[in-house]
C-alpha cells in the first residue's frame, strides 16, 4: 500500500452513486463541483445503460423466437442455463471484486482444481459429503492466498491472479494426471444435468440468480456493499474514511475461492468427468460478461442488474445463434462486438466533445493541469477524467 | 501505489543511478535465474543441453519471445494487448493458406501477408483504445474474440497440412546452425532492434514515461494517443509476424491456432521484469522470460516430471517474480526516500 504518501487525498466518495461506466471529459468543461463522481447527469446515464440492456436482452430473446421456434420453450431454457450456469454464477464474486478495482482471473482454474480434487478424492475413496466440504474449504484458502498476494503483500491482482490462475490449473493437473475420472454416482450427476423440481430451471440457474439477489442486496443496500465502490472508486478515500479495504478485499477473494469451488463441483456432476482442462478459458468470458454489464474495469461502478441482463443476453444470443445454425465458434465475433459496444458507446459524448475541440485534443491531451510550485505533479482535479482515474486507481490500463 | 516507478520521475541526481542500477540488476536477475536453472537441470540430467534439447527451447521460446516484444511495448506504456493469441491463429492461417491459393508464391510475399494482417489488427486495436479513451485491456479483450471468431469463420473445420506447404517455407522453422535455429537468430535480431527502439528512442522512452505516469507524461507534452496507437500497431504486426513463423514451425495450422497465448505472453513478460502497470522492464528481459518458461518445460519433459505440472511451476514463478519485485520495490523507496531528505535543505 503507503499510496498516501504520493497521491494526493481526495474527498471521500462513500455514499455516492456510481458513476457511468464512462465518465464525461474534463476538457473544455469547467470541474464539476463538489466530490467530482457524484454528478446527476452521471445517473441518468448509469439507468439509460441498464434500460439499454434490458432493451438488447429483450430483443435476443425476441430475435431468438423470431428466428426459431424453440427458442423460448422450457426445454431450451433449461439447456441454456446448463451450458451458460456456471459462467454466470463466477461472473458473481468477479463483478463484486472488479467493483473494489481489483480483478480475480483465477476463477476458471479455481474450478478447474475444485473438479480435479474432487475426482482425486473420489478415488481414493472418500464419501461425497466429505469431498464436497473439503472442496468448498479448499476453495477458501485459494481466494484466502489471492487475497493475501493482493492485500498483505500488496501485489498487482491482475499479475498475481495470472499466477494463480497457472499454479492452480497446474495443480489440478498434478492431482489428476491424463487421467479422467467419470465413475460418480447419478444422484449426483444428476443435479448436474436436470432441473430443480417444479421450477424447470438448472441447479445452477437456480444458484446463480440466488447468488445474484443476495450479492446485489448486500451491494446496493448495505454500507459494507457501498463500502466497496467506495474502495473501487477511490482507494485512499476509502482508507481514510475508515474501511476496512484490505480486510474487505480478502473476503471478496475468499468468497471468490468458495463459490467458483462449487462451481467446479456443478461443473463436474453436469459433465460427470473430473479432468485437468476442466473450465480452460472459461475466465475471459466471465470478465467478458461482468464488463458487458457495465461493471467498470478501474472499479467503482456497475450494478448488480446490468450483470444479471448481460449474463441472459450472453446466454440468450449464444443460443439463438446455436438454434440457428450460425457456427458456434464464430459466435465469438458478436460477444466481442457486443463487449466492443458496451464499452465504445458509453464514450461516445467524449470523443464528439473532443472531436469539437480540434484536431490536437484528438491527438495529444492539452496541457490542463497546473505544476506544482514544488515541482511535483498536482494531482489531477477530480474532474472524472479517465486518464487521471488511470494515476489513481492503480491499475494497469 | 508508491511503486519506483512513481518515485522515478520525481527522482533526480543519484537516486535516479540507483534505479536505474536496480532496474538493471532485475534484468540480469533473470539471466541468472535462467543459467542456475540450466545448471541445476544439466546436473542432475546431462541430456538437457543435447543439441537437440536447446533447439527445442529456443524454437519454443522464439514465439512467445516474439510476442513478448510487443506486448512489453504496450504493457510499458499501461496497457495490455490480449489479443495477441487469436492475431497469431489469424494471421498464420490466412497467410499459410496463401500457398493453396496462389500458386508459386513467394515466401517473403507470405511473410508480408501475416505481418499485414496483424497490422490492421494492430490498428483496429490502438485506434480503439487510444482514440475511444476505452481501456486497451476491455478492448483486446473483445477483439480476442472477434478475431478469433474471424479465424474460425474463415477456416470452418479445415487446416493447413505442411504437405500442402513450400518445403522451403517449413525449413525455416526447422533448418538450425548447430542446434540454434536461424528463425532464433533473426528473431533476436528483432528484439535486441525493439530493445534499442524501447531504451534509445525518444518515443521509445515516451512509452514508458507514459506507463510510469500518465499525468506527468500529458503535462510535458507527450502525445500520449498517438503512442500507444502505435504500440498497439507494432504489437498487431509482431503477432502478424509471430503467425506466420507459427505456421513454418508447426505446419498444421487449424482454426485454433495461438489459442490461449495471450496469458502465457503476459506471463513471461512480467517474468521477465516489466512491470505490469507499466513504466519499467524491457523487452531483452521480457525475452529472457520467455526463454525461462520454455526451458522449465522442456527441463520437466527431459527430468522425466510428468508435463502437467509445468503450469504450476509458470504460476509459482510468476507470483514469485512479483513479490521479488515487490520486495524490491519498496526497499528501493525506503533508500530513495531517505536519500531524498539528506538532499534537501
Amino acid at each position: 500500500m503507503a499510496t498516501a504518501g504520493i497521491s494526493a487525498v481526495a474527498p471521500p466518495v462513500s455514499g455516492t452513486e456510481p458513476p457511468a461506466p464512462s465518465p464525461t471529459s474534463g476538457v473544455g468543461e469547467p470541474p464539476p463541483s463538489g466530490t467530482g463522481l457524484a454528478h446527476p447527469s452521471r445517473l441518468r446515464v448509469l439507468a439509460r445503460w441498464e434500460i439499454a440492456l434490458f432493451a438488447t436482452f429483450v430483443a435476443v430473446f425476441v430475435v431468438g423466437r423470431v428466428l426459431s421456434p424453440e427458442f423460448l420453450t422450457s426445454y431450451n431454457f433449461l439447456s441454456m442455463g446448463l451450458s451458460n450456469g456456471e459462467l454466470a454464477i463466477m461472473a458473481v464474486p468477479m463483478m463484486l471484486i472488479v467493483v473494489t478495482g481489483e480483478i480475480d482471473l483465477s476463477v476458471s482454474s479455481t474450478l478447474c482444481l475444485a473438479s480435479c480434487l474432487l475426482g482425486f478424492l473420489w478415488v481414493h475413496g472418500w464419501p461425497m459429503p466429505a469431498i464436497i466440504v473439503v472442496v468448498l474449504i479448499c476453495g477458501a484458502f485459494l481466494g484466502a492466498f489471492n487475497g493475501f498476494l493482493v492485500t498483505r503483500v500488496g501485489l498487482p491482482s491482475i499479475a498475481v491472479t495470472i499466477g494463480t490462475m497457472l499454479l492452480y490449473a497446474g495443480i489440478g493437473e498434478m492431482l489428476l494426471g491424463s487421467n479422467i475420472v467419470s465413475n460418480f454416482p447419478a444422484a449426483y450427476t444428476n443435479l448436474g444435468i436436470y432441473s430443480v423440481p417444479g421450477i424447470g430451471l438448472s441447479y445452477s440457474t437456480v444458484i446463480f440468480f440466488g447468488l445474484a439477489l443476495i450479492s446485489g442486496v448486500i451491494l446496493h443496500f448495505t454500507p459494507f456493499g457501498r463500502s466497496l465502490f467506495a474502495m473501487g472508486a477511490n482507494q485512499e478515500a476509502a482508507i481514510f474514511s475508515g474501511i476496512r479495504v484490505k480486510r474487505t478485499k480478502t473476503i471478496l477473494y475468499i468468497f471468490s475461492g468458495i463459490v467458483c469451488s462449487g462451481t467446479g463441483i456443478l461443473y463436474t456432476f453436469r459433465l460427470s468427468s473430473a479432468e485437468y482442462n476442466n473450465g480452460q478459458g472459461l475466465v475471459l468470458s466471465v470478465v467478458a460478461i461482468v464488463l458487458l454489464g457495465g461493471v467498470s474495469i478501474f472499479g467503482g461502478t456497475g450494478s448488480m442488474v446490468g450483470v444479471v441482463f448481460a449474463v441472459l443476453i450472453y446466454s440468450g444470443l449464444l443460443d439463438a445463434l446455436l438454434l440457428t445454425g450460425f457456427p458456434q465458434q464464430a459466435s465469438g465475433i458478436v460477444i466481442g462486438g457486443l463487449l466492443l459496444l458496451s464499452v465504445l458507446v458509453p464514450s461516445v459524448p467524449e470523443f464528439r466533445s473532443r472531436l469539437r475541440a480540434g484536431r490536437h485534443r484528438l491527438w495529444g491531451q492539452p496541457p490542463e493541469t497546473a505544476i506544482a510550485h514544488n515541482g511535483s505533479v498536482a494531482q489531477p482535479r477530480l474532474t472524472g477524467d479517465s486518464s487521471s482515474k488511470v494515476g489513481q486507481g492503480g491499475q494497469p490500463i | 501505489m508508491s511503486s519506483p516507478d512513481t518515485a522515478l520521475v520525481q527522482a533526480t541526481g543519484s537516486p535516479q543511478r540507483l534505479v536505474d542500477m536496480v532496474f538493471r540488476l532485475r534484468e540480469y536477475g533473470i539471466i541468472v535465474v535462467l543459467i542456475v536453472f540450466i545448471a541445476v537441470t544439466t546436473s542432475i540430467q546431462p541430456r538437457f543441453l543435447h543439441q537437440q534439447n536447446i533447439m527445442f527451447v529456443l524454437l519454443n521460446a522464439t514465439i512467445y519471445a516474439l510476442l513478448a516484444l510487443g506486448e512489453t511495448m504496450v504493457v510499458v506504456s499501461r496497457q495490455m494487448d490480449l489479443s495477441v493469441g487469436s492475431v497469431l491463429g489469424l494471421s498464420a492461417y490466412v497467410s499459410s493458406n496463401l500457398f493453396g491459393q496462389v500458386h508459386g508464391i513467394p515466401i517473403p510475399v507470405v511473410f508480408l501477408a501475416g505481418i499485414g494482417i496483424g497490422l490492421v489488427c494492430g490498428v483496429v486495436n490502438g485506434a480503439i483504445t487510444a482514440f475511444a479513451r476505452v481501456p486497451g485491456l476491455v478492448v483486446t479483450l473483445a477483439t480476442l474474440y472477434i478475431i478469433r471468431g474471424i479465424d474460425f469463420s474463415i477456416v470452418g473445420g479445415g487446416e493447413v497440412v505442411a504437405s500442402s506447404l513450400p518445403a522451403h517455407f517449413t525449413a525455416i522453422g526447422s533448418d538450425s546452425l548447430d542446434g540454434i535455429p536461424y528463425v532464433t537468430m533473426v528473431v533476436a535480431v528483432v528484439i535486441v532492434a525493439g530493445a534499442y527502439f524501447l531504451r534509445s528512442f525518444r518515443s521509445g522512452r515516451e512509452l514508458y514515461a507514459i506507463g510510469s505516469n500518465p499525468d506527468a507524461a500529458r503535462l510535458v507534452g507527450i502525445p500520449i494517443a498517438r503512442r500507444v496507437f502505435t504500440a498497439y500497431v507494432a504489437s498487431g504486426a509482431i503477432a502478424g509476424l509471430a503467425g506466420v513463423i507459427w505456421a513454418t514451425y508447426y505446419g498444421l495450422v487449424d482454426s485454433t491456432a495461438g489459442t490461449g497465448y495471450e496469458l502465457t505472453v503476459v506471463t513471461a513478460v512480467v517474468v521477465g521484469g516489466v512491470a505490469i502497470f507499466g513504466g519499467s522492464g524491457s523487452a531483452v528481459g521480457a525475452a529472457f522470460g520467455a526463454l525461462l518458461l520454455s526451458a522449465i518445460a522442456t527441463a520437466l519433459y527431459v527430468l522425466g516430471v510428468s508435463p502437467f505440472w509445468d503450469p504450476a511451476f509458470d504460476g509459482l514463478l510468476l507470483v514469485l517474480a512479483i513479490t521479488l519485485d515487490r520486495g524490491i520495490a519498496v526497499r528501493l523507496a525506503e533508500v530513495m526516500r531517505k536519500r531524498t531528505f539528506r538532499h534537501e535543505p
